[in-house]
């Protein structure tokens, strides 16, 4: 718990700065904006219209987008990150801009005509009418609509994890891979908190606006914002990750900051935690970048932006190069290899000893109940069973070639979390699930994979890969390249389920530390 | 002081607001503008300064085509007081008073000591920093005509300005309208509805009807001599309304 506190401020600090930012530009879009449209029903309506589009759009969803759109502008020689604070930034600006702007629009409409007529009955040109009466008088208004947009752009903030950018919804994604309901709700009551107090300073400078008779007050709580900008601004550095990070020199010793990925969960936790362990006892500083998509991850390594992660060979066979399973092992790890040094100067450390594949699993009952050893049994039971896998499962290619390789009709499908899944399974919410053969809860729940002996699904071999900035750099390969085939399912299991499970949780470094305790390997870099 | 030479202005194609006006209004003349809602009586005051612009026709403003002159800096040299007055709720009474002198730039001195002159002039010096949701209707409309008189203007358009007030307050209000205009020597255009209030406070009345002006003349004229039979119906109303308080008051 005060482990968890201690972590907050590297969280609450890009946490803040991307809201101040994202409100600050939404800001600068929405009233200007407002100004030009607000005496113009035709113009405001399909503007209004717009925003209210982009506010419907889920706000993960968004983020997501934004990584493909800002992505677009690499061939245009902008040089913005694709990773990180940029495309997060825009979308919270995006998803910002609609309470701002309707209540801008409301408020400039809302001014009392016959003030507008006597004012410019006394001489007011436009502009001044618009700062001396419109502005002042839709204030309270305006204000009122910039206060929804913080509120929601504080908890919006918290889907920017998996794009790359650390925010405190890092404890909230992490917190939920791992079970760890304290992790979550400390990022949840951050969050929330965060919310609070911003609202509460932007609702103290409303109540003085609308009363008019206490400029202090909007004077100190605006002093206050800007103390918070002003502590949180010059700390974006540290939690940040925009950009590759520059080597300075080209010497041999040239890397002593390293920048990896882990995608959402806890295998990737824990294995993230190994290589900085590992990189750590070499003298390489370590700044993990957690919770990201599974795209998103691989982008960011071809792109400069994170320097190492763990990937899985069936993974990037489907969604990266676009190739269909049945391809034997070995191939795939070749053909696979050759292809990311290749097409992205990425270089693999090589299988680090075991799979994370996707398997079918059922609970050993019902296995036993339907006389199921391999999936091509599921098919005659397949319209009375529900089947349930992760966020991806169902629009990747490993299921479409299950399916059609053995005739598996399923009653109905289900779309759980990962940390969810196992507890579906056991609960008889679904019969069967795609899992992660080197889960540990397929042990602990008492479920059976079910073989696969067409090769339906490919190999998921387990692979370090290095960006060009490290791939060649002797300190990284020597304390990196020794993991190769030293972990095996098993014990990949038991780490895993040291995290997952209810009682006697670890955490992931915990979990890392334990594995390299188990597998020895040489420690001879500095 | 002002020449409305056959002046037209319509809003949508066949609604003529104002149709082929022709009216001049002498240099120190109180004129009251008489007509039904929808006649045209405020579009036409509002062709003089401007928040309207004709359509046909010239109108002069001390022998100038408004239309050649830039409308925000003729607003400020034209007193103008609405009915519903239109103060800014956000600034002090001092404040609003001063705007106009403000806004031309004047010395905050000299503005401070306008602003006092002219609380005194409207009776309400304690009012200076009170803001306008703290004061009555009446008084409102005192600080409104105050802020309209701010930048000493020679020409003072009132549209409706008593409209919605009592009737102590109305004609309290309406004896220091007729003083001040003495006072300052003003020109003055008032709108109205009011048959009484234009009988009784105006040198002239020009009667609008219908966007078209029906006649122009001195109370008496209006009585004696009604140009049509709408004038005749109007001031036969004014007669039997007095014969009537006549009666109540005997």
């Amino acid at each position: 718990m005060i482990e968890l506190v201690r972590g907050l401020p590297p969280l609450l600090a890009p946490h803040i700065a991307l809201v101040l930012v994202a409100l600050l530009a939404a800001i600068a879009i929405s009233l200007p904006l407002a100004i030009l449209v607000a005496g113009r029903p035709r113009l405001a309506f399909p503007i209004l219209t717009i925003a209210g589009v982009i506010q419907t759009v889920p706000g993960l969803a968004l983020l997501a987008l934004m990584v493909a759109v800002v992505a677009q502008t690499d061939g245009l020689g902008v040089g913005v990150s694709s990773f990180g604070f940029p495309p997060a930034v825009i979308a919270l600006t995006l998803y910002a801009i609609l309470p701002i702007l309707r209540n801008a629009i409301t408020g400039l409409r809302g001014v009392d005509p016959a003030v507008v007529e006597a004012a410019r009955g006394l001489g007011m040109t436009p502009g001044q009418l618009l700062r001396l009466v419109q502005l002042p008088l839709a204030a309270s208004v305006i204000a009122a609509g910039i206060r929804t947009a913080t509120v929601w752009t504080v908890g919006a903030a918290t889907l920017a994890t998996p794009v790359g950018q650390v925010c405190l919804g890092n404890y909230i994604f992490a917190g939920l891979q791992t079970r760890n309901w304290t992790m979550l709700l400390v990022g949840v009551i951050a969050s929330a908190g965060l919310a609070v107090i911003l609202d509460l300073l932007l609702g103290a400078i409303e109540r003085a606006l609308a009363q008019r008779k206490r400029p202090w007050l909007a004077l100190g709580a605006l002093v206050a914002l800007v103390a918070i900008g002003l502590v949180v601004l010059p700390r974006i550095g540290a939690g940040e990750s925009t950009g590759p990070v520059v080597a300075s020199r080209t010497t041999p010793t040239a890397i002593t900051k390293i920048r990896i990925g882990a995608k959402t969960y806890t295998e990737q936790y824990i294995l993230a935690a190994v290589l900085e362990q590992r990189l750590a006892k070499a003298g390489i500083a370590v700044q993990i970048v957690e919770s990201l998509g599974s795209t998103v991850v691989f982008d960011a390594l071809a792109n400069g932006q994170l320097d190492a992660y763990v990937d899985y060979s069936g993974t990037l066979w489907i969604n990266q190069m676009k190739r269909a399973p049945g391809t034997p092992r070995w191939r795939v790890m070749v053909e696979l290899e050759a292809w990311l040094a290749h097409d992205y100067n990425i270089r693999s450390l090589g299988s680090l000893g075991f799979e994370n594949a996707y398997a079918i699993a059922t609970k050993r009952a019902t296995a036993e109940r339907l006389h199921a050893k391999q999936i091509a049994d599921l098919a005659p039971h397949a319209r009375d069973l529900a089947m349930g896998g992760d966020y991806e499962w169902f629009g990747r290619g490993e299921w479409a070639a299950v399916r059609n390789t053995y005739g598996l009709q399923f009653k109905r499908t289900a779309t759980f979390d990962p940390a969810l899944l196992y507890d579906a399974v056991a609960r008889d919410e679904v019969d069967a699930i795609a899992a992660f053969s080197s889960d540990g809860r397929i042990a602990a729940n008492d479920l059976v994979t079910l073989a696969d002996p067409a090769g339906a699904l490919p190999p998921y071999d387990a692979m370090i890969l290095l960006a060009p900035r490290v791939a060649d750099d002797p300190g990284v390969t020597c304390a990196l390249a020794p993991l190769r085939g030293a972990i095996t399912v098993e014990l990949m299991r038991r780490a895993n389920l040291m995290v997952d499970r209810e009682v006697d949780k670890a955490t992931p470094a915990a979990a890392a530390t334990w594995l390299l305790g188990q597998v020895q390997v040489a420690d001879n870099c500095r | 002081m002002i020449e409305f030479a056959d002046v037209s202005k319509r809003f949508r194609a066949e609604a003529w607001a104002v149709r082929h006006v022709n009216l001049t209004i002498a240099k120190g003349e109180f004129v009251a503008v008489l007509g039904e809602s929808g006649s045209g009586k405020t579009t036409l005051v509002k062709l003089v300064n401007r928040l309207v612009d004709t359509d046909e026709g010239t109108v002069r403003v001390g022998g100038k085509d408004v239309r050649t002159t830039d409308a925000v800096a003729l607003r400020r040299t034209i007193g103008y007081v609405i009915q519903q007055v239109g103060l800014l709720p956000h600034l002090t009474i001092a404040d609003n008073v001063a705007m106009v002198p403000r806004l031309l730039g004047w010395e905050p001195g000299t503005t401070a000591a306008r602003v006092s002159e002219l609380l005194e002039l409207i009776g309400l010096p304690e009012m200076r920093d009170r803001f306008p949701d703290q004061l009555s209707g009446g008084q409102r409309q005192r600080i409104g005509l105050a802020r309209a008189l701010a930048a000493r203007p020679a020409l003072m358009l009132l549209d409706e300005p008593f409209g919605a007030l009592d009737p102590i307050t109305r004609v309290a209000l309406q004896r220091e309208v007729r003083r001040i205009h003495e006072e300052l020597a003003l020109t003055t255009v008032m709108v109205t509805h009011d048959l009484v209030e234009a009988l009784t406070l105006a040198d002239r009345i020009a009667v609008m009807y219908r966007s078209e002006l029906r006649q122009v003349g001195t109370p008496k004229e209006l009585m004696t001599d009604p140009a049509d039979e709408y004038v005749a119906k109007l001031m036969g109303m004014a007669k039997h309304q007095a014969e009537q308080l006549a009666t109540v008051t005997a």
